[in-house]
């Protein structure tokens, strides 16, 4: 095992120790690192292993947050049936836009992910009728499970999302680790030569561009049963801005450095919102800075460093 | 569906095709000369329509709004292309997620500046009344922009393709490095071209405020369109840019028009099929 899981498993035993011990409002701040991992690490599929950065993640993980939110509170879905439908959709439309994307490569993939992720934007804001438009969908219930403990409460729903969250990274990492991981990295690093080796590069790209639309999705079944709210807030620009650079910020194409950045992103935007409402200049000066100062994102820093 | 409603709402769409043209056209000929699609170009939008609205209310005069926003947009994409874009030569990718740095920073700072209010410009009394003709009421300030468009379309076309700035611009574009091989400042021209497609990219942030409004989160609904047009009509070509935001003007107000709802999604059908077809674009280079 290398450093990176190893840190990891630390990282997810140690926050499992300490939780009990938390105030409230640390803890519900590590379950949105929990959740927003999730969302990192699936993109770190698509920009960090296959090369393609999407700037539209935030289309699928809210696509699932409404197919959550529309039936938890419409339909009184239980755990299973908001699960399967949210990661369901998610994977439809992951299906559905990868069409049209594969075909592109590099700046074309990033324009046409933005304007896919925009498209469900509209349908989200405009589509009043199913979606509330603007006011978003409340109360959203968080299931009820066959366990002792309620995950009304905030413990009981942080080691879920905790567990949740490991089991993602572990067959996610799985995954990056198969014959079908390194074929996606083998694309990364030149596709014609995969394409002379007789992979289907057009395959495995599309495949992997659902799969991280898939999990994605899982993301936003979790956060919509957190955040007990649903709205355009969860499938606008800024929120495929936001996972992008966690990903950049950790380090592309190790999981971990993603998960790692989706921390960084939280906790620094949570902080920042104490002291001013100016969270957009901060994130586009940090955005620019490790640009500039860290391309390959601090994981990736730390490792040049060894 | 009266005959009186097609008139309408393709008139409108023409208008608003006119508009999308002016923010297009820009980021086609960026993308064309330096490879880079500049996510900030809603916001030049945006912040033109801001800067405007402050020149009309100081001084009252139209006219100077659109020379002020174009000329203040001109600088930010001076400074954006010397100070920062520049350093990262060659790193496509790099450089199009910096301008997102910049693009979430001009969104906070107009937001800081101008406040959460929407405002419109209100055009002046010249471009205000309605032209009734036929089965049609076409406001002239529709009509307005449809001029401004063409002339502006026509002044670019002029100087690509008959001017000695307009051919080194195309060598640039055609061969970057064999362009500097025969003495043409390729990073000069960049530059010229940065503040060129912002300064129009403003400037249609002027006009557009005499009927869309500029409020807070404009650039990120207005640059997807952008971004349709270049796609439909591919990425630095002119004629591109000039089909492609008629085309996407027209889809626009007839899916609004036809499907409230899902208004967005008609950008979609239309952007999926071309690319089906020929990815690189109508009018596009592989």
């Amino acid at each position: 095992m290398n450093r990176a899981i190893l840190l990891g498993i630390g990282a997810l035993v140690a926050a499992a120790a300490v939780a009990p011990a938390l105030p409230s409002y640390p803890l519900t701040l590590l379950t949105q690192v929990a959740i927003m991992a999730v969302l990192a690490m699936s993109l770190d599929i698509l920009l960090g292993y296959t090369g393609l950065p999407s700037l539209g993640h935030a289309a699928y993980f809210g696509a699932a947050a409404y197919a959550v939110g529309i039936l938890a509170t419409e339909r009184q879905a239980g755990f299973l049936t908001c699960l399967v439908a949210g990661v369901l959709l998610a994977t439809v439309t992951a299906a559905l836009f990868g069409l049209i994307a594969i075909r592109a490569t590099g700046t074309y993939f990033l324009m046409i992910t933005l304007a896919l992720g925009m498209v469900v934007w509209g349908l989200a804001f405009r589509w009043v009728s199913l979606t509330k438009g603007d006011n978003g969908i409340a109360g959203v219930p968080r299931p009820e499970l066959p366990l002792p403990w309620s995950l009304s409460a905030p413990l009981p729903f942080f080691y879920f999302a905790l567990v949740a969250t490991a089991l993602a990274w572990a067959a996610l990492g799985t995954l990056a680790r198969s014959p079908f991981g390194l074929t996606l990295k083998g694309i990364r690093e030149s596709e014609t030569r995969m394409r002379a080796l007789g992979y289907d590069v057009w395959l495995h790209k599309y495949l992997a561009f659902v799969i991280s639309g898939a999990f994605a999705g899982f993301a936003g079944v979790l956060w919509a049963w957190y955040n007990g709210f649903v709205s355009p807030v969860d499938v606008q620009l800024v929120t495929s801005v936001e996972t992008l650079l966690m990903v950049a910020l950790g380090g592309p194409g190790t999981l971990a450095g993603p998960a790692l950045g989706a921390a960084m992103i939280v906790f620094l935007k949570n902080f920042v919102s104490v002291y001013t409402k100016r969270w957009l200049l901060i994130l586009g000066a940090v955005y620019i800075g490790v640009i500039l100062w860290a391309p390959r994102g601090v994981l990736g820093a730390l490792r040049s460093q060894r | 569906m009266t005959l009186e409603f097609w008139v309408t709402q393709t008139f409108n769409g023409l208008s608003y095709g006119a508009l999308l043209f002016l923010l297009a056209s820009g980021l086609s000929l960026i993308f064309g000369v330096m490879r880079v699609v500049n996510l900030a170009h809603g916001s030049y939008f945006m912040l033109g329509g801001y800067v405007g609205l402050s020149v009309i209310w100081r001084t009252g005069s139209y006219v100077l709004a659109l020379v002020a926003g174009a000329l203040a947009l001109a600088v930010v994409g001076i400074a954006m292309e010397r100070m920062f874009l520049r350093r990262l030569a060659g790193q496509t990718l790099g450089q199009v997620l910096m301008t997102i740095g910049f693009a979430l920073i001009f969104q906070d700072l107009a937001l800081l500046i101008w406040g959460g209010d929407p405002y419109s410009i209100r055009p002046p009394s010249l471009l205000a009344g309605v032209v009734t003709a036929g089965p049609g009421r076409f406001p002239i300030y529709r009509i307005f922009i449809i001029v401004i468009a063409v002339a502006v379309g026509a002044a670019l076309w002029l100087l690509l393709d008959r001017t000695r700035i307009g051919a080194m611009i195309r060598a640039a574009v055609d061969d970057p490095e064999m362009a500097q091989g025969v003495g043409i400042r390729v990073p000069r021209v960049s530059l010229g071209v940065f503040a060129l497609g912002a300064a129009l990219a403003a400037f249609g942030g002027v006009v557009g405020a005499g009927f869309l409004g500029v409020y807070p989160g404009l650039d990120f609904e207005i640059l997807p369109y952008a971004f349709v047009v270049v796609i439909v009509g591919g990425l630095g070509s002119l004629p591109g840019a000039m089909v492609g935001s008629l085309l996407v003007g027209l889809l626009d107000n007839f899916g609004k028009a036809l499907f409230p709802e899902l208004s967005y999604f008609t950008l979609f059908a239309p952007m999926a099929l071309i690319l089906a077809l020929k990815p690189t674009g109508l009018f596009g280079r592989a």
